[in-house]
């Protein structure tokens, strides 16, 4: 049989792609069907194995109204990622701009801010916040943590003290930002720049008009991945529930299913407040301006 | 004319030169601070090194901490007076750091739970995005949306399922969990490294292809002699990355590993029972008792990421360079 190049391209493609395939059936798709079917059951571990009993929603209506813990928890990390991403996205971008001016010793100051990619373990970076190396000693001395608790409800002021003392955490969950801001910006056409400054432009007014909605893919990009990653790393204590429920003899493998479908849930909800967001300012700002002669 | 009236005249061009005179210092100076397009003057330079090193000192006061207070001995913790720079290194920390983390052990079985699954990703992601990269088949944006959902679910929703699958196969305990999945281009974050590869690949003109296959090489020839070769920049960064997320990864590993095999960071969380088993507690052997202070505990923490600091050390200008000319995103 003669196969045209066209099939023949498919057929190549395919073999590339399918051990990816493969590999999402094994290690995805089958664990996603299961991990369903578990939230809806109790599972209690024997020596013959798994035993599973079906108890329809119980696990979910569980957590919403008996869990004394979970609700709490993930109201209060929800409100720290809120506080977390609009600083992470905003001080990449600024360090993004920083390194991406013609300086000198560029590379020192590139591999100082890439660092903490490589270091930022769930481990070392809980041994160093517990001795208080991440937090900025400045913050303590002017009492800042004072006036914040004395003006606000404690159900606001929680989540901005305990910003406040992750600072350098913050900054340290930027790394691979700022490589994707850093990327958006070596993309942004110099001749634009050009154009604008002989316009009469100011490197301010470049800025906006022409730097800010040259990146603005990027800084969905970028919200996209702090959300995913801010929710996905060890850091969340609503994690530390799911895993310790795990091994809870009381609750076990089903609810902890069930509490990591509500955490899915919620992250899906953020990712498309997100992208609605980006979708509707795209309309209106990225649309390009006439300008007047 | 009066001679008056022509001397007013000179010392009014007099004036006016001098006035000029002023006018293009003043100009020179204006342009030196705030040069012509308004960020190259001088005052500008000053404030962009002022922010870079304040912020950049925020980054690496973490790490000065910790390698300034693993130096410390006893007496200068409790001395108020030494803040920053110890009397005299003290070594003995690092030693007694070194045998609790019992770290030749513990390193090869990070390196075997890190290295090897990021050859798997490095090699697998590779294939799988040259083949979403080239090629067109149907399906494709179909692999693509699933890609982008595995990328949302939380390791949290399938670790149970893919636990119970690893015990049925009584995988757990070995390293054999982490290295499989990345057989198959799955893994941490094993859709990044597809999706940096793919824009990589997709800057390399097609035409070095199409050479390649009019010299007859066949479309497997065309990627391991063409494509890979030059594209070592995103090997490198897959490859490091791959490499530093799963060696720090000790949530899975705490989970996969249980208590067979431990790893470099797993053992931080452990630390100050194993000091006291070896060290100090009741059973003091031999004069041997002490008891564990923050230095050695900030000793244990250095050398758990001093691998990944000397690696970084190397990799580092490769790394940079990458970001500098490909740009690793997409557009």
């Amino acid at each position: 049989m003669k196969m045209t190049k066209k099939m023949r391209e498919a057929l190549t493609g395919y073999a590339l792609v399918s051990p990816w395939i493969i590999g999402f059936i094994l290690f995805m798709a089958y664990p996603i069907y299961y991990s369903t079917y578990l939230s809806f059951h109790k599972v209690t571990i024997s020596a013959n194995g798994i035993v599973t009993e079906y108890i329809k929603g119980d696990n979910y209506k569980y957590a919403f109204l008996s869990d004394p813990e979970f609700i709490e928890k993930l109201l209060l990390f929800i409100k720290t990622a809120v506080g977390m991403i609009p600083i992470i996205i905003v001080f990449s971008m600024l360090v993004a701009l920083l390194i991406n001016q013609p300086i000198r010793m560029k590379g020192l100051f590139r591999a100082i801010f890439f660092l903490p990619v490589v270091i930022t373990s769930g481990e070392v970076v809980n041994e160093l916040f517990s001795q208080g190396a991440t937090a900025i000693p400045l913050v303590e001395k002017y009492g800042i943590i004072e006036i914040i608790k004395d003006n606000l409800s404690p159900a606001w002021s929680s989540p901005i003290i305990s910003l406040i003392q992750q600072l350098i955490l913050i900054l340290w969950f930027s790394g691979v930002q700022i490589l994707i801001f850093l990327a958006g910006l070596q993309k942004v056409n110099k001749q634009v720049y050009e154009a604008a400054s002989i316009d009469g432009a100011s490197p301010w007014v470049s800025f906006w008009k022409v730097t800010l909605p040259a990146i603005k893919p990027f800084i969905a990009v970028n919200m996209i991945y702090t959300t995913v990653d801010l929710f996905t790393n060890s850091f969340s204590d609503v994690i530390t529930m799911i895993k310790d429920n795990m091994f809870n003899l009381t609750t076990g493998f089903g609810y902890a299913t069930a509490l990591a479908w509500i955490y899915f849930g919620v992250i899906f909800v953020f990712l498309c407040l997100i992208l609605l967001l980006f979708r509707n300012n795209d309309d209106v700002n990225v649309r390009p301006r006439r300008r007047r002669a | 004319m009066e001679p008056t009236a022509k001397l007013e005249k000179v010392k009014f061009g007099q004036a006016k030169l001098q006035k000029t005179a002023l006018f293009a210092i003043y100009n020179r100076i204006k342009r030196i601070a705030f040069g012509r397009q308004g960020n190259d003057g001088l005052v500008f330079k000053l404030f962009v090194y002022a922010l870079l090193i304040s912020v950049g000192f925020v980054y690496l006061y973490p790490i000065l901490y910790l390698v300034s207070q693993s130096f410390k001995s006893l007496n200068d913790l409790l001395d108020p007076t030494v803040l920053w720079i110890p009397q005299k290194l003290y070594f003995e920390n690092f030693v007694q750091a070194w045998h609790v983390l019992n770290y030749m052990d513990t390193f090869w079985n990070s390196v075997l739970n890190s290295v090897v699954p990021a050859i798997g990703q490095t090699v697998s992601c590779a294939v799988v995005g040259y083949g979403l990269a080239k090629f067109r088949f149907p399906g494709k944006s179909i692999i693509f949306g699933l890609m982008m959902i595995t990328f949302i679910v939380p390791a949290q929703v399938v670790m149970i399922p893919l636990y119970l699958m690893f015990n049925d196969y009584h995988m757990l305990g070995s390293s054999l969990p982490f290295i499989i999945p990345t057989i198959f281009g799955q893994g941490i974050k094993g859709v990044l490294f597809i999706l940096i590869y793919m824009q990589f690949f997709r800057t390399i003109p097609t035409s070095l292809e199409e050479a390649a296959q009019m010299d007859g090489a066949g479309f497997i020839r065309t990627f391991f002699t063409v494509i890979l070769p030059i594209s070592t920049p995103a090997i490198v960064v897959v490859m490091l990355f791959s490499t530093v997320w799963h060696w720090n990864e000790t949530y899975l590993t705490s989970l996969y590993l249980g208590d067979s095999m431990t790893t470099l960071p797993l053992m931080l969380k452990t630390f100050n029972d194993s000091f006291s088993k070896l060290y100090g507690g009741g059973a003091a052997v031999g004069g041997k008792h002490q008891n564990i202070n923050e230095s050695i505990r900030m000793a244990g923490t250095l050398l758990i990421v001093l691998p990944l600091l000397i690696l970084y050390l190397f990799a580092q200008k490769r790394f940079v360079e990458v970001v500098d000319k490909t740009g690793i995103t997409g557009e």
